[in-house]
């Protein structure tokens, strides 16, 4: 789960870690009486959405006044914003941080992770801060420090100058940034982030380390531990489709294609996505059933795969193991009957009882293909379509 | 032979007397499996099944003298009983739970490697040699006794290519399923060591997906190992869109890394043959095997 920059900020800052002063508005009428919270009309205005490259698409303006806040603020609260990482439809902006404006010295960047690959601790350092650090890793490696370490209690001393050799702070700014990578690592830790980004961290003229941009996101299978952070979720920041599909235990993503798939398993979601392609054609969405597939979850799932007006036919490939092919049968007759589905199904069905429920399609007198193997199913979706 | 579970494995099920745990174990009783009983906190003494149940596994193996374990237990507590089957030294865990937190996971890696057990999963369909031992949750009767090891980070997917194994006259050796969580007990190169070993297992079969980095690792590792099996390897999520995570918590491309085509050029230059359909995995080894 993702959460917003000014949700990061307040995190960090209960953390203890310094950030500028600010405050988030959803109208421009809470503007007036939030602004004399802050002691400058030196402000910058910072569109909330979850997505990076804000600045370069106009998503975060200086103003230097009142009346011009008002003015870049109406012109950007429920505009869209499309930035290099949000596609081209962009995100209608919702709300605004506006914060004092911070006098740069110098910009660094510092995160800290999860490492799958060594299942440990990771932290990130470099001095190319306020950039895109994936170009950074790419075009200058030398120029980031990884610290890796298993799961402790507490940043070591030892680990700590490893993290910070690179920055060459004096020993003032090193005892600044000891409390920033305390709060950051506290934050991965008790509140099960697992990604945790300042970027930029940033050194400013009063030889102040603070955290101008934040970033944090959270292990979706820890969310049941911490109900104070699934409050931070916005569902306005979600596809609302996608957002319908988990209520009823399917996952789902929308793709661009024009061939809906139903499917049990994310691996096998994929491979039928994947052979989609193969034979011509792309497929218009990522759907996984999960292991069980009642009439109201095949409903909901066709419901779902049709709300895509793009779609032509929908191949459904069930390989069953705990899920039953008669069961799924029965689900996808009465689904059919419900829906009154009108674009082209093919359907696969192999595993546990998969001849039951072969018979209980084709006896059903409903317009569906049935298909002997994963190949056969592919051709036949394509064939149909085209 | 065959690798880590066989006739001899004697099993117990930790969430034993739960909707999952009974399920499956009766399905394990029914293909054959050596289970011998299992656990359930506060209900040891009970049968069930007509197996006695057991408060810990530590008693449970007392008893019993289990040498694998096989977990059906919620998200939020199947880490403790990784743990504890860990700290009871017992050879293998199979744990079959999905959505364990990542933190969890981490804790679990750094116990696992101060005690002897190995972990399989978690978020896997288990382990299986045909004929011999079941654990976990795929279904039994499409698998068939033969020479191809499979490894495979998903579910479903690994049912449709032992299907194809099959039917291709191939049959497995065994089958593992090692999980679709970015950190996991046993990876794909503990398994191609495994596999590489055992003289049963003349061919092998991996099979991956986007996100991570582990089957880059395991080319290499081929590439550098001395025995020489053909592998074939499939990876599923060409067509997956970046910065999704596809249904595992794993799969997922971020930061440009992790995608299915830069695995598949990895795979390919130490040696791997590719399928490019997964309709045409099984018919890529046989082929493969034939030439």
């Amino acid at each position: 789960m993702n959460i917003h920059e000014h949700q990061a900020k307040d995190l960090l800052k209960e953390f203890g870690a310094p950030v500028p002063n600010g405050f988030v508005v959803f109208n421009l009428n809470e503007i007036e009486k939030k602004i004399k919270s802050l002691g400058t009309n030196k402000l910058v205005i910072k569109a909330q959405i979850h997505a990076g490259g804000r600045g370069k698409a106009g998503g975060i303006k200086l103003v230097e006044s009142q009346d011009e806040l008002i003015k870049q603020a109406s012109n950007m609260l429920g505009k869209k914003l499309v930035t290099h990482q949000t596609g081209p439809k962009g995100k209608i902006v919702q709300r605004l941080f506006i914060e004092e404006v911070s006098e740069i010295k110098k910009e660094f960047y510092l995160s800290c992770l999860v490492d799958r690959a060594s299942s440990k601790i990771a932290f990130l350092s470099s001095t190319e801060g306020g950039t895109d650090i994936e170009k950074v890793a790419k075009e200058k490696p030398k120029k980031i420090v990884t610290t890796k370490f298993s799961l402790c209690n507490k940043v070591s001393e030892e680990h700590f100058e490893n993290i910070v050799g690179i920055f060459k702070f004096d020993e003032l700014q090193k005892k600044q940034a000891r409390k920033i990578i305390d709060s950051v690592f506290n934050i991965l830790i008790k509140k099960d982030a697992s990604l945790v980004e300042i970027n930029p961290l940033i050194l400013n003229k009063s030889n102040k380390l603070c955290c101008l941009d934040a970033k944090i996101n959270f292990d979706d299978n820890a969310l049941f531990r911490h109900p104070e952070i699934l409050k931070l979720r916005d569902l306005n920041e979600e596809d609302p489709i996608e957002v319908e599909a988990s209520k009823h235990g399917l996952s789902y993503i929308k793709l661009d294609g024009s061939i809906g798939c139903m499917v049990n398993g994310a691996g096998l979601a994929m491979a039928t996505m994947d052979i989609i392609k193969l034979y011509g054609q792309e497929p218009a969405n990522f759907l996984d059933v999960g292991g069980g597939a009642s009439k109201e979850k095949v409903s909901a799932a066709f419901k779902i795969i049709l709300s895509d007006k793009n779609v032509k036919g929908i191949l459904i490939n069930i390989f069953g193991g705990i899920m039953r092919c008669d069961v799924l049968a029965n689900g996808v007759v009465e689904a059919v009957r419900e829906t009154k589905l009108e674009v082209p199904l093919v359907v696969r069905l192999a595993g546990t009882n998969y001849q039951e429920g072969k018979k209980i399609l084709n006896n059903s007198n409903l317009k569906i293909l049935s298909a002997e193997n994963l190949k056969d199913a592919a051709k036949k979706i394509v064939d149909v379509v085209k | 032979m065959s690798i880590l579970v066989d006739k001899k494995t004697k099993l117990i099920c930790q969430g034993f007397t739960g909707h999952h745990g009974t399920f499956h174990s009766e399905q394990a009783l029914k293909y054959g499996t050596n289970l011998v009983g299992g656990v359930t906190p506060k209900k040891g003494g009970q049968k069930h099944l007509g197996l006695p149940v057991f408060n810990t596994v530590e008693e449970a193996i007392k008893v019993t003298k289990a040498n694998a374990t096989m977990i059906y237990v919620p998200a939020k507590f199947a880490a403790s009983a990784i743990i504890e089957a860990a700290e009871s030294k017992i050879e293998l865990i199979v744990c079959i739970t999905e959505g364990i937190p990542i933190l969890d996971m981490i804790k679990v890696k750094k116990i696992l490697k101060k005690n002897k057990s190995r972990l399989i999963g978690p978020n896997c369909p288990g382990i299986i040699t045909p004929g011999e031992c079941k654990i976990g949750i795929m279904p039994g009767e499409i698998h068939k006794k033969g020479s191809v090891g499979i490894v495979s980070r998903s579910g479903t997917l690994t049912y449709e290519v032992v299907a194809q194994t099959t039917e291709n006259g191939l049959g497995q050796s065994t089958c593992i399923g090692i999980g679709g969580d970015p950190i996991n007990g046993t990876n794909f190169i503990d398994c191609l060591e495994l596999f590489f070993k055992d003289p049963e297992t003349q061919s092998i079969l991996m099979i991956g997906e986007i996100g991570g980095s582990a089957e880059e690792e395991a080319s290499e590792f081929i590439k550098s190992s001395k025995i020489n099996k053909p592998v074939v390897g499939f990876i599923a999520g060409v067509t997956a869109p970046p910065g999704r995570r596809m249904g595992h918590a794993g799969a997922i491309i971020s930061g440009g890394k992790g995608k299915a085509e830069d695995k598949i050029e990895k795979m390919k230059s130490c040696g791997i043959t590719i399928a490019n359909s997964p309709a045409e995995i099984g018919k890529t080894l046989h082929d493969k095997l034939a030439r």
